[in-house]
């Protein structure tokens, strides 16, 4: 039994009809074809499918689609607005990343943590951060990284 | 990893979810889903319906009124965590709430569905039960109210009947003169409770304890309450010795013993976290 869900990602509707059974991140990959969003552990631990479902962070393998009916979803490439959003700018710059898997979601929890914590201190980075795992352990330019981003979006 | 297949519900009034519920037994509910859905992706739970309640008006909200705290079921531990009510009135409950697995999961999970989960390592039972809290619920044949005490039955297991739905928490504000914490030591991959202890304490207008409450979460089937250890403070002078001897006699009945820690460890842990939660309420009463 499909049911009709409409959502708006990154800006633009979206309708579509679901299995109730289909998750938030199989959606966002398979069926809109956005492929930033990784599925890392697929077990609600690493983040890395973590996108801002009405503007909080969450993680997408663990919502159904169905449960976003009438949200509006950003993803990694709903980010940039002509120019690199400041948090991508900031990774590239300090090198925030290593093998690149983790950052989309990685990223998306930085924004999610500044828009509710602009100047965070290192201690509540790297706790704002906890939900996001980098098996590289590029921890330290990452947070660096979100030191910038707060600095430049403060700025 | 995709769930096996259900029907989808999403009723827009509680008296429409107990109804769905009853006339469906293999039926699940489905809150904010940081629970259910890992676990029907592994394929443990292969629920023939999920009655999605997520969007019921009646069961969102905190409010508070003469001197007590409602919280919906589909309040989420962020909601919780942050809310200026919930941290004046029954802030041990926040301060878990703010402990429960990371940002993004504290933006989705709920304080209905955690404790309807009965999950004994997670975070909230505890203080729930520390606060003495009441717990509203409705079936088909109507609405009653369940004490913290005896909700918690067994392991995962709650007094919840089959077309039951817990629908709101309701904590009375803690008295002047009452401080409170939750202290946690927590499995360092999964991050959930090894052993977690909720304290509350209250000093009358001499200094002396006048009541006092510590449960703990991770060390049992079920939260349990440290009703001895409680009792002999009561009436003491708080110092760091009364609460080191009260909690020194502590028993864990039936402690959990896994792949992670023995009963006799998690035993000896209990004693250790209870001081500290206990030795921190004691500072903010």
């Amino acid at each position: 039994m499909g049911i009709s869900i409409e959502l708006e990602v990154n800006g633009a509707g979206v309708s579509k009809e679901v299995e109730p059974r289909l998750l938030l991140a199989h959606l966002l990959r398979e069926e809109l074809g956005l492929t930033g969003t990784k599925i890392g552990c697929d077990t609600s631990q690493c983040g890395s499918c973590t996108i801002l479902l009405d503007g909080q962070a969450v993680k997408s393998c663990t919502v159904l689609a169905v449960q976003a009916d009438g949200s509006e979803i950003t993803t990694i490439e709903g980010l940039a607005n002509g120019e690199y959003h400041p948090v991508q700018q900031a990774f590239w710059d300090n090198h925030g990343l290593q093998c690149g898997f983790c950052t989309p979601g990685m990223i998306i929890s930085c924004v999610d943590l500044l828009s509710t914590n602009p100047q965070p201190s290192e201690d509540e980075i790297r706790h704002g951060l906890e939900g996001n795992l980098c098996r590289c352990t590029g921890y330290h330019n990452i947070v660096r990284a979100v030191q910038d981003a707060a600095e430049t979006m403060n700025g | 990893m995709y769930p096996s297949k259900f029907d989808y519900h999403r009723p827009s009034s509680v008296q429409e979810a107990v109804q769905i519920l009853s006339s469906n037994p293999d039926a699940k509910v489905l809150a904010g889903g940081h629970s259910l859905i890992p676990v029907m992706k592994l394929r443990l739970a292969a629920p023939a319906a999920l009655v999605d309640i997520g969007r019921i008006d009646a069961l969102q909200g905190i409010s508070r009124s003469n001197g007590s705290l409602s919280i919906g079921a589909c309040v989420t531990y962020n909601e919780i965590a942050n809310s200026a009510d919930v941290q004046a009135a029954a802030p041990v409950l926040a301060e878990a709430a703010g402990q429960i697995g990371d940002r993004q999961v504290r933006y989705r999970g709920t304080i209905g569905g955690n404790l309807s989960h009965a999950d004994p390592a997670s975070d909230l039972p505890a203080a729930a039960l520390a606060l003495g809290a009441t717990l509203h619920v409705t079936g088909t044949g109507g609405s009653r109210s369940v004490s913290a005490s005896d909700f918690f039955v067994d392991l995962m297991m709650t007094a919840l009947q089959p077309d039951e739905i817990l629908t709101s928490v309701e904590i009375e504000a803690a008295a002047a003169g009452t401080g409170s914490a939750y202290v946690k030591f927590e499995h360092p991959a999964s991050g959930y409770a090894l052993c977690g202890a909720a304290a509350v304490v209250t000093r009358g207008a001499g200094g002396s304890c006048t009541a006092a409450s510590l449960c703990f979460n991770g060390v049992s089937s079920t939260a349990v309450s440290a009703s001895d250890v409680a009792s002999s403070l009561v009436g003491s002078d708080l110092s760091d010795d009364a609460i080191v001897s009260a909690v020194s006699g502590l028993s864990i009945p039936d402690a959990t013993g896994d792949m992670f820690a023995s009963a006799g460890y998690r035993q000896e842990l209990a004693k250790s976290i209870g001081i500290q939660a206990l030795l921190a309420a004691r500072d903010r009463a």
